[in-house]
């Protein structure tokens, strides 16, 4: 059982490393500001919720999977709006061809 | 492994700094200060401090960083015309000199440290041997409330008289009119606005009220209430108030009123101003103090934030 819960962790945590990682190299080397915005919601939604997914097993349970669940709907919510808020602005300021 | 983690965060938080200091467009300071923030309350927990690091982000990142950017964004339409022309800018000698006095200090701070005796002297033991008799579990809050009492009521004076002196720079004829917030009419901020505050506002009560025995207090808690009004005041979902409504006075002024109500009770309580029955029963003071700070900070950070009323003389 915890070996199975170590190779949950291992798997989870390297795969959300690796969309940190691609998310990171998208917001340094993405031409437009748009892409970058899609490049940094990667990291934030799947880097985050893989690194929530691999840690859960390691949590104390009941509270502790429950409580990093709600970290990551929590770093979702505000990304999904900061996002969208900031794209916005981005059409706006670029006279609706932001594309 | 905890080491490297340590190392990087010291490394990242001094490059941080350096950058905040270097940059020249003040937006991007403030943004640097921001994260210095973060950076600084991940640095206080790995220092086993979560009082000080919950009260950093809350404040350090959060609300100055708000009121910064709110500054910043005002300030940022005159900045690049008030670049100083090549002429008017410090010569060789004065560059030479501040450097010095840079160095100088910063090496005094380094003298200093390195002269502090081993083991760094100490009041911890002491506070923590006389918790029992202040009834709180969090050392944090007996230092606050108990120990250094004057010093937290102050601090709070203080804060009110910052919302005081900001009041006092709206233009007469907009002194009636509501704080300005600008509202953010688009469809993700209405929803946040009107989905994130329950969680929020109960988040905030939780985090004050476990401050008596668990990390947390009315500083963190207050915070974080005064940031789902902001949220629910951008969003347009609730109305602002005018800072000449009697409710909104009366919840900025409860805070310090009862503090100095129960310190003034501390002459028959125990013996003197400020002090404390010992035991259980200091602890319910301490909460009704806590309650009544709580809603000040929300209040106060909220129209600190919101600025003048009718936006000043910002217009």
């Amino acid at each position: 059982m915890s070996t199975l819960s170590s190779v949950i962790t291992v798997l989870g945590v390297l795969a959300g490393v690796c969309f940190f990682v691609a998310g990171t190299v998208g917001l340094l080397r993405f031409p437009d500001p748009l892409s970058r915005l899609h490049a940094l919601t990667k990291a934030d939604n799947l880097g985050l919720g893989l690194i929530v997914l691999g840690l859960m097993p390691q949590a104390e349970w009941p509270l502790g999977p429950v409580r990093l669940l709600v970290v990551w709907l929590a770093a979702i919510l505000s990304s999904a709006v900061a996002s969208q808020l900031v794209g916005g602005a981005i059409r706006r300021s670029s006279g609706s061809a932001g594309e | 492994m905890t080491l490297a983690f340590d190392l990087c965060l010291m490394l990242l938080l001094v490059a941080l700094a350096v950058w905040t200091v270097m940059v020249r467009d003040t937006m991007s300071a403030v943004t640097g200060l921001m994260g210095c923030g973060v950076l600084l309350a991940l640095a206080w927990m790995r220092l086993a401090a979560p009082d000080v690091a919950l009260t950093e982000a809350a404040i350090g990142a959060g609300l100055s960083g708000l009121l910064l950017i709110r500054a910043a964004a005002y300030e940022h339409a005159t900045e690049v015309a008030e670049q100083a022309p090549r002429g008017t800018r410090p010569g060789p000698l004065a560059t030479v000199s501040v450097v010095a006095l840079c160095v100088g200090v910063a090496g005094l701070l380094v003298f200093a440290v390195l002269r502090l005796p081993i083991p760094a002297p100490s009041l911890a033991p002491q506070a923590v041997e006389h918790l029992e008799a202040t009834g709180l579990g969090n050392a944090v809050t007996a230092v606050l409330f108990s120990y250094r009492s004057l010093d937290t009521l102050l601090e709070k004076a203080v804060v009110v008289l910052g919302l005081v002196g900001i009041w006092s720079i709206a233009p007469d004829a907009r002194w009636k009119a509501p704080v300005r917030v600008a509202v953010v009419d688009e469809g993700p901020m209405s929803l946040l606005g009107r989905v994130l505050p329950p969680f929020g506002i109960v988040l905030g009560i939780l985090l004050a009220w476990n401050g008596a025995d668990d990390v947390g207090g009315a500083f963190p808690g207050g915070t974080v209430i005064a940031a789902m009004w902001l949220l629910a005041l951008t969003a347009g979902a609730v109305r602002a108030p005018s800072a000449t409504s009697g409710g909104l006075r009366a919840a900025v002024a409860v805070g310090p009123l009862v503090f100095l109500a129960v310190g003034v009770a501390g002459f028959w309580l125990a013996d003197t101003f400020l002090a404390l029955p010992p035991g259980a029963t200091a602890k319910a003071w301490v909460i009704v103090v806590e309650v009544g700070l709580t809603v000040s900070i929300a209040a106060t950070m909220t129209m600190l934030v919101a600025g003048p009323p009718g936006g000043g003389a910002t217009g």
